[in-house]
């Protein structure tokens, strides 16, 4: 479904992908995991060319979206879904009117049938009570989850997750891993989901990428991972378990 | 794409190439600037169908008309009033002050009324578009449309556009008529100019091209505020600080701008 072929980004002097190249499968729940700034959200962005790779290439079903042209690159960026780290909700809308921004702008729905989507999208993530409320009335969660129902409200094919539980409970934590799983199961989204919390990926993950020094250091199944005897995985496998016992 | 990446490149190897290399970056981004302006215009033609780019113009309108009309007011009434002290002043020499009336008219109508309007507006509104665009920027407000595949300029630039086209020649006449009242009243206190005689002056000199011309001229640093307040909010980076930069550099390159425009205007239509 999306396949970074010898994928290399620099950033001045520092090369922050180093010729990195893995296929995300078609259905899948795949976790992109890593200490900061190994380019974790560099590689998501590049699958929707908010960045553009120094060398190499990204392909997207098929299409080079690296080197699209602007016109088919809108109708690709069409099958995805995006969740900000900071929900990058619009300022002066309301989290309904942020969540219909996409269903208003790109479908030719009537305000009552995209009214019940958004109240029903918005309940996924236990927002619907808090439609009517501006960005700066919730918390940096509530933005998190109003920007998820925005990023899925299309029913996207492929939902890129940036940090999707960083500053919530862990009990909302949780349910937003089941709802990435719910998507997954029951419309066949595939899902991109680039993290710090491990008991996400090992949960709810099919596979988990870890980046380390712009090299991918492992790629495999949550089962290899936990068992998995390359001391970068075992590092960040130790420290995150050892904080949270 | 309005999300673009920062370009790194190595640093100049003397004076002439790091000339060169700025001189290439200020010509591709008065480039990338122009294709912003156009296609904001292109989209304009979307207007009457969309009630969300109706009612977004309407709100900006608002912002820029209501919202500047006390600071515009006190500005214009105390230009009129500065022109007519002066002007009466040195008229009263050769007993012409009568003639005030006129020299106010034509000098708020050609050039002070436009220009005051224009550097009001760039101050007041461009700056505040400038903050708001570039504050969207930083917080990815602007990827997140462009994924959603929505276009920012369609979205954010073109109902700004917009209402700055219509609202700066209102603006512009209101500035004039503003400084013709307080010309009046200094003709009326400090020149003994009776005031019908001052009215009757004015509008006898006043030409329909003067007043055509200064519209036009307004319309153009209307669209002139737009353009770079949206431009330069569109590439704000660097968070906080990248935003108080891009709200300068549209003020100053609207200022600049205005005053290479203005001139180049009057030289077309009164040039002998």
């Amino acid at each position: 479904m999306i396949r970074f072929e010898h994928v290399t980004k620099r950033f001045g002097a520092k090369t922050v992908l180093d010729d990195v190249s893995y296929e995300v499968r078609k259905g899948e729940v795949f976790f992109i995991v890593g200490p900061s700034g190994t380019g974790k959200s560099v590689s998501l962005k590049h699958m929707v060319r908010l960045l553009q790779p120094d060398e190499g290439r990204v392909v997207v079903a098929g299409e080079d979206i690296s080197h699209a042209p602007d016109s088919a690159l809108e109708r690709m960026r069409e099958r995805f879904g995006y969740l900000f780290q900071g929900g990058a909700l619009l300022a002066w809308l309301s989290v309904a009117d942020n969540v219909a921004l996409p269903l208003r702008e790109k479908t030719k729905m009537s305000e009552e049938e995209i009214h019940d989507k958004v109240m029903r999208t918005l309940a996924l993530v236990e927002l619907e009570n808090d439609a009517d409320k501006m960005p700066s009335e919730i918390s940096g969660g509530m933005q998190k989850r109003a920007g998820l129902a925005r990023a899925i409200v299309r029913d996207p094919e492929i939902v890129l997750y940036d940090e999707p539980t960083s500053g919530l409970d862990p009990v909302m934590s949780r349910h937003i891993d089941r709802l990435i799983a719910d998507l997954n199961n029951k419309l066949g989204v595939t899902s991109i989901v680039v993290t710090h919390d491990l008991n996400s990926a090992l949960s709810i993950g099919h596979r988990i990428a870890m980046l380390k020094g712009g090299h991918i250091v492992e790629l495999s199944t949550p089962e290899a991972f936990r068992a998995s005897t390359n001391p970068d995985v075992r590092e960040f496998m130790d420290a995150q378990f050892k904080i949270q016992s | 794409m309005i999300t673009r990446e920062p370009i790194f490149l190595p640093p100049p190897r003397g004076r002439f190439e790091a000339a060169g290399r700025k001189c290439l970056a200020d010509l591709r981004e008065t480039g990338v600037c122009t294709k912003y302006l156009a296609s904001a215009l292109w989209a304009l033609r979307l207007l009457p169908a969309s009630r969300r780019m109706r009612k977004e113009s309407v709100a900006q309108m608002f912002v820029a008309g209501i919202k500047s009309l006390p600071v515009i007011t006190f500005v214009a009434i105390f230009t009129g009033m500065i022109l007519a002290l002066q002007l009466g002043l040195e008229l009263q020499r050769y007993s012409q002050e009568l003639y005030i009336g006129s020299a106010v008219m034509v000098s708020l109508l050609r050039e002070m009324g436009p220009f005051m309007t224009g550097l009001i507006l760039a101050a007041c509104v461009g700056s505040s578009m400038a903050a708001q665009i570039g504050t969207m920027s930083v917080n990815d407000e602007i990827a997140a449309l462009e994924i959603m595949s929505i276009d920012p300029v369609r979205f954010l630039m073109a109902p700004r556009l917009a209402a700055m086209i219509v609202i700066t020649p209102v603006m512009s006449f209101y500035t004039c008529m503003m400084g013709v009242l307080g010309g009046g009243v200094v003709g009326m206190t400090q020149l003994n100019i009776n005031w019908n005689q001052y009215v009757q002056n004015a509008l006898e000199f006043a030409d329909l091209r003067d007043l055509y011309v200064g519209l036009f001229k307004a319309l153009l640093f209307g669209m002139i505020i737009a353009t770079t307040a949206c431009y330069e909010g569109f590439s704000t980076r660097n968070g906080a600080v990248g935003v108080g930069q891009a709200t300068r550099r549209s003020v100053i390159s609207a200022f600049l701008l205005i005053l290479v425009v203005g001139y180049f205007v009057t030289r077309l239509f009164y040039n002998g």
